[in-house]
């Protein structure tokens, strides 16, 4: 009989909510082209004691954030995912994807203004009400934040010992600064993470730079000139791979990528954490590496 | 005993059908309503039992900003609906061979890059006569997921309310209807039955026996037929 059939026992205690449930919304890129983030967060955050809930029925995030301070439309569905965390009894949103973070964290932040937020509500006559205060958090937020550096790691299982890994930014997680992750000049929250995991971060002057972003569909001649710097960047400081929360980045990353541009491989945050947690192998191009790592 | 002849004077409402006040008798269905009132349906009707989708109506209360959308012959009139018919949403059904698609969101994105302009308005789902979650069903279109977007719009009956009133302009029916043909093609578990019972009735199986029964008179046939074993309720 699952838990909540259950008839209640006299003793246990009145909470209703389990201590470690975090709401979390995936967004439709890590339904589709990034499985891989998904599933290997999921299981990472599984292994850390956390009972990680899909958010019930929710809508993509409209993925760009609209800048027109009239457009009231594109309000619309983050805060009907808002709404479905306030449904749900929770205050807390989990994201993963860098762009759903900014959308949605943004949204949150817009309908701060009464005003706004008045009408947005009387559009959406088929919910209840947003009555604000939902906090969303992006992974690397809940990971150097809520749950700490020290408790992260000595959940290691596998240290990343030698692997020499750059975090890659990008805008969505920084900017603009109201809502980023950390300073947008100087961001080192995904490096706090990597040395967490017993990984060497590796500093690269460009890893907050944009990659182009959508101009991939027009102008991919702009985002490999983007890429081929970065790359170039992360290459000189001695990255062996990069990290990025952003499908879009990871994509533009590998595959626009102009030739004879250092071989870096791409990974998800995810994905490091999974391998240090022992929930997923660490990949062969990168365990040879680590293999002549002197301990 | 002497007939008494009751006439019972049906209650009447007013319903405005494109402006004009008609009074007709209350219970009525929109569609009945439209006949009593005079108007001759060549388009806006077909099944009269709520399947065929070609009623699809549209209409406001007094009092109530609301725009209602529902099947003219399934839905009665009620006392100040104000009300037009719309026979037909045009949406354009992009072309595509089913043997060549592949089941994935990204046949749905390709032939209808519009469904990445949904802004979660939910307007759809508010239009549906058939009460189907339509925005939920564009939001599993979005994430690549061809067999919820089937299961959600099983009972779709491409009424086009929802294309009508969708401010990103998506031709709703169009996608279901490709979604559930891949989801047909490609993901519905096969009927291994089927297959063994044609492959059966192909090897002449049954040939014997149904020789038998066409070689046989009207009368025996009764009689057999009289005779044949009832499976108990
Ligand atoms: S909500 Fe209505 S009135 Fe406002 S901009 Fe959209 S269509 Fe126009
Ligand atoms: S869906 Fe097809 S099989 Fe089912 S009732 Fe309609 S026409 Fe018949
Ligand atoms: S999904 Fe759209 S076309 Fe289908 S029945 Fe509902 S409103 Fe009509
Ligand atoms: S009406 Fe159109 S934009 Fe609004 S939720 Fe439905 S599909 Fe999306
Ligand atoms: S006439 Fe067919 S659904 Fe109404």
């Amino acid at each position: 009989m699952p838990a909540e059939l259950r008839p209640a026992e006299s003793h246990t205690s009145p909470v209703t909510r389990h201590a470690s449930r975090v709401l979390y919304f995936p967004g439709c890129a890590l339904k589709d082209q990034a499985q891989e983030y998904e599933r290997a967060t999921l299981a990472a955050l599984g292994k850390l004691g956390y009972k990680v809930e899909e958010l019930p029925r929710w809508n993509c995030c409209g993925t760009v954030y609209s800048l027109a301070q009239d457009d009231l439309m594109r309000h619309v569905g983050p805060v009907r995912n808002l709404i479905r965390v306030q449904e749900a009894g929770e205050e807390k949103l989990l994201t993963l994807c860098a762009m759903c973070y900014n959308t949605l964290r943004r949204s949150a932040e817009f309908v701060k203004d009464p005003e706004s937020l008045r009408r947005i509500n009387a559009f959406m006559d088929d919910e209840e009400d947003y009555r604000g205060g939902v906090r969303v958090l992006h992974l690397v937020q809940f990971l150097a934040e809520e749950i700490g550096e020290e408790a992260l790691s000595q959940a290691v299982v596998q240290p990343l010992e030698g692997l020499r890994l750059g975090a890659y930014y990008g805008c969505t997680l920084l900017r603009p600064k109201e809502i980023g992750v950390d300073d947008p000049d100087r961001p080192e929250i995904m490096e706090r993470i990597l040395q967490a995991l017993g990984a060497e971060p590796v500093l690269f002057p460009e890893r907050m730079e944009c990659c182009g972003a959508y101009l991939t569909v027009t102008r991919p001649d702009v985002v490999r000139e983007r890429v081929g710097e970065i790359l170039l960047s992360a290459a000189k400081a001695g990255a062996q791979a990069l990290l990025t929360a952003c499908p879009l980045c990871k994509f533009n990353l590998e595959e626009r990528r102009p030739l004879g541009t250092p071989k870096i491989p791409v990974y998800y945050v995810g994905e490091a954490l999974a391998w240090a947690l022992g929930v997923q192998e660490i990949p062969e191009e990168l365990a040879k590496s680590q293999a002549g790592v002197i301990r | 005993m002497d007939e008494v002849q009751v006439k019972v004077k049906p209650e009447m409402v007013t319903v405005y059908i494109m402006g004009q006040a008609y009074q007709v008798p209350a219970g009525l269905t929109i569609l009945k309503a439209l006949e009593y009132a005079g108007f001759r349906l060549v388009r806006g009707v077909g099944c009269r039992g709520g399947f065929c989708g070609a009623c699809a109506t549209v209409y406001r209360l007094p009092g109530d900003y609301r725009l209602y959308a529902d099947l003219a012959c399934q839905t009665t009139v009620k006392d100040g609906m104000y009300l037009a018919i719309l026979p037909f949403t045009p949406a354009e059904r992009r072309p595509y061979d089913i043997r060549k698609v592949k089941p994935t969101g990204e046949t749905l994105l390709a032939l209808y890059p519009e469904l990445a302009r949904c802004v979660a308005c939910n307007t759809c789902t508010k239009s549906c006569p058939q009460r189907l979650e339509v925005m939920d069903a564009v939001q599993a279109a979005l994430r690549g997921d061809v067999a919820k977007v089937a299961e959600l719009t099983f009972d779709c009956l491409s009424c086009g309310l929802c294309t009508m009133r969708c401010p990103a302009e998506i031709p709703h029916y169009h996608v279901w209807q490709l979604a559930r043909r891949l989801y047909g093609a490609y993901l519905a578990p096969k009927a291994e039955h089927l297959h063994r019972r044609v492959r059966e009735i192909e090897e002449g199986k049954f040939k014997e026996e149904l020789d038998r029964l066409t070689s046989l008179t009207e009368e025996e046939l009764r009689e057999l037929y009289k005779a044949r074993e009832i499976e108990p309720e």
